[in-house]
This record gives structure tokens, C-alpha cells and sequence, in this order.
């Protein structure tokens, strides 16, 4: 069949079974629109702002398993969608962008709105295209959807200059791929799994420490099994809370400059450190030469070798999906007949437990003020843990990962690496477009929400009945956090002045909007939110207490134990 | 210490910036990097002269093959290799200066390509060390100008970068 190269890149996207694109037009993508005019298998989701097109994307990618796919104009749409592909791309998550590029006759030309997305974006992508040959569209959008979803998941780009969608060609779908370049190893090593499994067993201190990775590979059943197995304590990262059920025994909570005091000291006491798709980030490990003071051995599973002894030294390194790897490690186990020495377990919990006794995360609550805190707990207490949560950055995104249970993957979608502000509400379009039957909730500061509040009008057009929980405390809180305790207390330009009534901007945009003052209103509010106004989007704009911050907290550059528990240990 | 590493990429446009992104990116050293396309025109090869740690050579390829268009990566600088480099010198040559540097080309085998009446070009090939040498051994100024092409690097023997 000859189609226009734009029908055909529509047409990929249909035979890739894309129910979504996020997008904003312009006039180099404006063949690639009058094809999606003319169809109605794949969708489109006019946002107000290219970033948010690639944030909804993004967050429907991580509510799924599914690839999130963004289209965007040439010039000020591309450059408008990088901060969105680099979010994506410091959290690994699989992605296409499309964006339109001027005619190839005229690149090079400095032609109106062209830019060099190729350029710009390669440091930002997994990989990118520039498609030069209408014949070309489809092999590169097959390689595009390949590599956003195998190996180490990330954002690819493909631009395509307009005279290239215009032109036809016959077109066909390639039904198989293979790249001699691109072979990501799948399988782990049978004998380094083997050794991994032995060092386990003999292990007097043992940890499990896992990541982002689990979720990305739909793992969380397996290291759940394989945890239980061997009775071990575990710490689930920034990005990997709901690998393993938060209400379980045997989780200690988050590690890293915001997590649990026994998450922390396990990891550092422990003999036996088992790394799964987790990449010692310096927000988790703090100083890594204070990381490495305390002998242990560790093991690392990962996808990706560059991930491997990058900031610490591994011992014994397992390249492949973890869900692969920890299947193998199971049957491994449950084969063999050596079980954990339980004397030397026994003494190990008696340990955790005792720093666990601690009770780092209890704060003091207040009938007067709002506290973020109870916010949270109480949104958990209403949605029955079952919501999917987003976050924007800063304070409140800590808050609702500490105190929001996350029992299970993918329902808590937020910007750990490059740490985005603005991405709250545009990952709970995508999560709601992606899991329209369940209940999605923003938890947002009055600075994030500002930096995409526009969407507040895609999410009218497209009923979005998203529950905004913003924790406001007319701060750039984190940043105030910081001046607090590392700058003298001098609050240079982190107080948000000239707030707007947020209750009333919702309503003007069609919204239900809630302004909560007292505690005591806190449960209502949210129960009015997820009940009477189930179908609506609700902003409740908590007055929360300003003074408040986030405990524990390793200071940047410090040591694990070097925590400080609370406003006492300062 | 000092590395030498070749790779075969993917023959694409963009590909070398990929590369030499990756190392400004990641704040890696090149000291050179060479590149052509090998008899499979689909491909390139590349010699890249490298410095850092045993970690950073470790980070290094291992970057360097997660590039979606690198083949292959070896550094072949682990084991026995042969490098090369081609310089060409342009070298001002009148009165009895002219004798003395043929004769100093002759020493090292190089050959005199060009040749006017005030002026030599001197081409050499060689290791890094040689090419050097060469160098040190003319008076700097007569020295017009000096082209290096970077080290091609192959190894010794058995080993072979092919797919
Ligand atoms: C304000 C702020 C505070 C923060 N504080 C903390 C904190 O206190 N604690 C904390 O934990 N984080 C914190 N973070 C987040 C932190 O910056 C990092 O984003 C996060 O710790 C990285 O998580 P990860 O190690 O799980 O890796 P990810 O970034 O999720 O990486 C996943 C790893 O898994 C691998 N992988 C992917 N797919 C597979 C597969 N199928 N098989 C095998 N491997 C796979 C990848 O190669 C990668 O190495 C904070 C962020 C912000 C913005
Ligand atoms: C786009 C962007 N700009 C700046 C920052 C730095 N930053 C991190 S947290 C923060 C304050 C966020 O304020 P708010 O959304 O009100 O959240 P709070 O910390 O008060 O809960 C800032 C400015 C960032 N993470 N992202
Ligand atoms: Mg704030």
C-alpha cells in the first residue's frame, strides 16, 4: 500500500498498538496531524505546553509497562520537550518522541523553528533519529519502539523533516528486528548467580536493596518471593517503593538522604548487600568513600554493565533483567539444601529491630496546624492505599514517599533523577488516561504546580477527575529546608509571594476546588474529593504548616549514619 | 595509564558525535581519536588514545559499547598491539639545512613528499615515541608546520575487532 510518509509513521503507531499520543501541533508536524484527523484507533491528547505532552507520556508509561509516546513541532516544540525526554531519560523509562523537523532541503539553513533536535537531545536520549527518506519511517520507528522498551529503558527520539512526511512510499511494517549493535543480555550468568546465591546463604548481615529496576521489569513478584525466601530485611529506593509491600515485616522503609534510620544502617552494617536494579545513587549511599569504610560484599543484578561498579566496587556482578536473574536465583535456592544460618539471622533481626525501635518516622502532629505528614497518611487512609500517587519535587514529594504505603509497582510515578518540578499533574493525566478505573492523586507543593498549572485545562477538556493534594506552604520548601540548615537560616528567594486563590483559579478552569486551614477538616476534605466529587478534578489546597521539614536527612556529601533524626539533633 | 581503544560503529551520520559527546559529557581525556570506514563500508573504525584509572577505562567502554551504534569495543592497549601514526612536516629548508634534514629523514625512514626551493615536506610514520623524536631532532625553527593523524592501533597476532 503507498501512503504519505505521514499516514505511515500514524500507521506504525497503530501497529505498535498506541492508544495515546500527547502532543501540540505546529507547522512542521501538520501532515503527521491531517493523518491523525483521519483515523480514530490512536488518540491524541492536546496538552497546553510540549514539557507536559512528554510528562504525560512519561507518567503513562510508568503507570503501564507500555511505551509513552509524545509528538511535537520542530524549534520551540522540540526545545519545549527536552526538560520532558530528560526527565524520562534519568529514570529510564521507555518512551518515543516524535517531533517534526523543518523540510530536509532547508536544514543547515537556519530556516524558521529549526532547531538541531538531534543535537540537543543526544545527551538526553537512549538513542535518537533523524529520518531523511520517506522509505526510512518505518524501520526507524520499529527500532525507535524496540530500543524505548528493551534492554535499559529510555526516551528515543525521531525527527522527520515535513517534505518527508509528505512523500509516499509503499509501506509495511517490519514484524522482526534485530540490530547487530544492540544485543542487551536478558539471561544472567548462570555461574555468577550461583556464586551469588552461596554468598547469600553464608551471609551474617545480609540486605536487599532494590531499585527502579524491579519495577521496570515487572519484578516486584519475584524479589517479593525471593525476600520471603531467605527472611532477609529490604529497602526499596526513591524509585522502586512498591517492589515490595510497604506494610510487610521485612521492609524497612526508604534508604538514602531522606530514608528510614534502619534502612540506612542496614545497608552500611550489612555483610552481604544484594543490589537489585539500583543504581547507588549519591542521594542513597551519601558519601560513597563513607559507603566503603564498612567491609561488605556486594552483588550486584543490572541490566545495564555501566551501572555496575560505576560508584561503588561490586563483588559479584550479574548483568541481565532482573526478573530473569532473580527467577534463576529462586529455583538456585529453593534446588538447593543450604538454608540461612538462623542463629546469625536471629542476631541480625534482634539489630534491625532495635534500630527500627527508633520510630524515625514519627513526628509531632497538631490540632492547630496542618501537617503534611497527616496529609498524607490521611490520603492513604482514604484511597485505602490504593491510589496511584504523583509528585512533584521538593518536600512534599519526600513526605508522600515516606508516609503514602506503596504496596505495590507503578503506583507511584515522580522524578527521582533529574528531580522535575512540574511533572505532578501531567504524570497524573497519563496515569489516569493509562488506568482510567482507578483513583490518581497529585501531591504537589504551590511552586511544582505552578511550573505546569496550564494542564489544568487539558485535564477539563479530556475529564481528568485527578485529586490535586497541594501541600501548601508558601515556600519552595526543600530549598528553605536547606537554607535552614546549611545557610545561616537565610531564606534567600524561597518564599512564594503572591500565591493565587488556587481553590478559585480550579474553579475557573471548571474544576471543584477546596481550601483546607484546619486539621481537623483534613479527612473530610479528602473524603468529599474521592466521594461527592468523584468524577471531578479536585484541587484541595492544604494550608500546611511552613516551619515543617523532612526527617531523617543525610546532608549532601555526609555518611549514611551521619543522619539527622529530627529538629532535636541539630 | 594510558589506553588505546578501537571499536567498530555503525557507519551513521552523527555517530562520531555520539562518541566525542560521551567523552566531553563524562569528562573522560582523549588525547586522539581517529576515524574512517573500514573494507565494510558500513562501518567505521576507531582508534581512541585514552587516559584515566583502571574504574574510568572500565566506565569508559562500558559507556562506549551501551551506544546504540557501537559493535564492538576492545581496548586493545591490554595486550600486545601494534600503533601507528602518520605525521606530515612542512620544515624550512634553504642552504645547508637541506642536506641535514634529508639526512635526518633518512634516519628515521621518512620521505621527503614535497619540495620547493625553500621548503621540505617531510612525511613519517611511526608510534608516538618515533614521531616525537623526530620532532626533538629538528631545529624548531625550521618548522613550518606539523600535521599529526592520531594513533591507528591494531593488536598483535590472533586478536581481531571484526563482527
Ligand atoms: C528531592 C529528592 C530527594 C531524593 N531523596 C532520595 C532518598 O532519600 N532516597 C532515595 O532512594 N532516592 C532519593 N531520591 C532519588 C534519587 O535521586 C535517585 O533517582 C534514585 O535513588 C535512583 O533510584 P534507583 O537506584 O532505584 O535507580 P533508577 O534510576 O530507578 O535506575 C534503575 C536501575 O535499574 C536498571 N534496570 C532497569 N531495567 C532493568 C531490568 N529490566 N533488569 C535489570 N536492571 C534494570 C537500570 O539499568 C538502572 O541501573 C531523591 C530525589 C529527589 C528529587
Ligand atoms: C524545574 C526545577 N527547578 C528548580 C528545582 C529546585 N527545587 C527543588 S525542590 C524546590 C522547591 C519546591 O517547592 P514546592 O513545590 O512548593 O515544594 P515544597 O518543597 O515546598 O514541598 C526547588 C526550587 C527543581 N527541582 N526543579
Ligand atoms: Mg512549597
Amino acid at each position: 500500500m503507498v501512503l504519505s510518509g505521514a499516514e505511515i509513521v500514524i500507521r506504525c503507531l497503530q501497529e505498535e498498538k498506541v492508544e495515546y499520543v500527547f502532543g501540540y501541533p505546529g507547522g512542521a508536524v501538520l501532515f503527521l496531524y491531517d493523518a491523525l484527523f483521519q483515523q480514530d484507533q490512536v488518540r491524541h491528547v492536546l496538552v497546553r505546553h510540549e514539557q507536559a505532552a512528554v510528562h504525560a507520556a512519561d507518567g503513562f508509561a510508568r503507570s503501564t509497562e507500555k511505551v509513552g509516546v509524545a509528538l511535537v513541532t520542530s524549534g520551540p516544540g522540540a526545545t519545549n520537550a527536552v526538560t520532558g525526554i530528560a526527565t524520562a531519560f534519568c529514570d529510564s523509562i521507555p518512551m518515543v518522541i516524535i517531533s517534526g523537523q523543518v523540510p530536509t532541503a532547508a536544514i543547515g539553513q537556519d530556516a524558521f523553528q529549526e532547531v538541531d533536535t538531534v543535537g540537543i537531545t543526544r545527551p538526553c536520549v537512549k538513542h535518537n533519529f533523524l529520518v531523511k527518506d520517506v522509505r526510512d519511517i518505518a524501520l526507524t520507528m520499529k527500532k525507535a519502539f524496540y530500543l524505548a522498551r528493551t534492554g535499559r529503558p529510555g526516551p528515543v527520539l525521531v525527527d522527520i523533516p515535513k517534505d518527508v512526511t509528505m512523500q509516499r512510499c509503499e509501506f509495511e511494517y517490519p514484524k522482526e528486528i534485530s540490530m547487530r549493535s544492540y544485543n542487551p543480555v536478558v539471561k544472567g550468568h548462570s555461574g555468577q548467580i550461583k556464586k551469588a546465591v552461596q554468598l547469600l546463604l553464608e551471609a551474617k548481615r545480609p540486605m536487599i536493596y532494590t531499585g527502579g529496576g524491579v519495577v521496570l521489569a515487572n519484578a516486584a513478584e519475584q524479589i517479593t518471593r525471593l525476600t520471603r525466601l531467605l527472611g532477609y530485611p529490604i529497602t526499596n529506593t526513591l524509585m522502586g517503593l512498591g517492589g515490595y509491600p510497604f506494610g510487610d515485616r521485612q521492609y524497612l522503609g526508604m534508604p538514602g538522604m531522606h530514608g528510614t534510620f534502619e534502612a540506612n544502617m542496614a545497608m552500611h552494617y550489612s555483610d552481604v548487600l544484594l543490589a537489585v536494579g539500583a543504581r547507588f545513587d549519591d542521594r542513597v549511599i551519601g558519601n560513597p568513600a563513607h559507603f566503603a569504610e564498612e567491609p561488605r560484599k556486594i552483588i550486584h543484578i543490572d541490566i545495564d554493565p555501566s551501572s555496575i561498579s560505576k560508584r561503588v566496587k561490586v563483588d559479584v556482578p550479574i548483568v541481565g533483567d532482573v526478573r530473569e536473574v532473580l527467577e534463576e536465583m529462586i529455583r538456585q535456592l529453593e534446588a538447593g539444601e543450604v538454608r540461612p544460618n538462623p542463629d546469625a539471622l536471629a542476631a541480625w533481626w534482634k539489630q534491625v529491630e532495635e534500630w527500627r525501635s527508633r520510630r524515625c518516622m514519627a513526628y509531632k502532629n497538631s490540632d492547630e496546624i496542618i501537617k503534611p505528614q497527616f496529609v498524607i497518611q490521611k490520603l492513604w487512609e482514604v484511597t485505602g492505599g490504593e491510589a496511584i500517587v504523583t509528585s512533584d519535587v521538593g518536600q512534599h514529594q519526600m513526605w508522600a514517599a515516606q508516609y503514602y504505603g506503596f504496596d505495590k509497582p507503578r503506583r507511584w510515578l515522580n522524578s527521582g533523577g533529574l528531580g522535575t518540578m512540574g511533572v505532578g499533574l501531567p504524570y497524573a493525566m497519563g496515569a489516569k488516561l493509562a488506568n482510567p478505573d482507578m483513583q490518581v492523586a497529585c501531591v504537589t507543593g504551590e511552586a511544582s504546580i505552578q511550573m505546569n498549572i496550564q494542564e489544568l485545562s487539558t485535564c477539563r477538556q479530556f475529564r481528568l477527575p485527578i485529586k490535586i493534594c497541594n501541600l501548601n506552604n508558601r515556600y519552595l520548601g526543600m530549598v528553605r529546608q536547606w537554607q535552614e540548615l546549611f545557610h545561616g537560616g537565610r531564606y534567600s528567594e524561597s518564599y512564594m509571594d503572591s500565591l493565587p486563590d488556587f481553590a478559585k483559579l480550579a474553579e475557573s478552569y471548571g474544576h471543584v476546588g477546596i481550601r483546607v486551614d484546619r486539621p481537623a477538616d483534613v479527612e473530610g476534605a479528602l473524603r468529599e474529593a474521592f466521594t461527592t466529587y468523584k468524577n471531578e478534578l479536585v484541587f484541595l489546597d492544604f494550608q500546611i504548616d511552613a516551619t515543617e521539614n523532612v526527617y531523617p536527612m543525610v546532608q549532601g556529601g555526609k555518611g549514611l549514619t551521619e543522619m539527622i533524626l529530627s529538629a532535636e539533633d541539630l | 595509564m594510558r589506553h588505546v581503544i578501537s571499536l567498530l560503529i555503525e557507519n551513521e551520520s552523527g555517530a562520531l558525535s555520539r562518541v566525542s559527546g560521551l567523552f566531553s559529557a563524562r569528562g573522560y581525556n582523549i588525547e586522539s581519536l581517529t576515524v574512517a570506514p573500514t573494507e565494510d563500508l558500513s562501518m567505521s573504525r576507531m582508534t581512541i588514545v585514552t587516559t584515566g584509572s583502571d574504574d574510568i577505562i572500565e566506565q569508559i567502554t562500558k559507556q562506549l559499547n551501551k551506544l546504540v551504534e557501537v559493535v564492538k569495543v576492545v581496548d586493545i592497549s591490554e595486550a600486545a598491539h601494534i600503533e601507528r601514526e602518520l605525521m606530515l612536516v612542512k620544515v624550512r629548508a634553504t642552504g645547508k639545512d637541506r642536506e641535514e634534514i634529508k639526512r635526518t629523514a633518512d634516519i628515521f625512514r621518512a620521505h621527503i613528499i614535497d619540495v620547493t626551493d625553500a621548503s621540505y615536506v617531510v612525511e613519517l610514520t611511526g608510534n608516538q615515541g618515533k614521531l616525537d623524536a623526530f620532532i626533538g631532532a629538528i631545529d624548531p625553527a625550521l618548522i613550518l608546520e606539523t600535521v599529526r593523524s592520531g594513533v591507528c592501533g591494531v593488536g598483535r597476532g590472533d586478536r581481531v575487532l571484526k563482527v
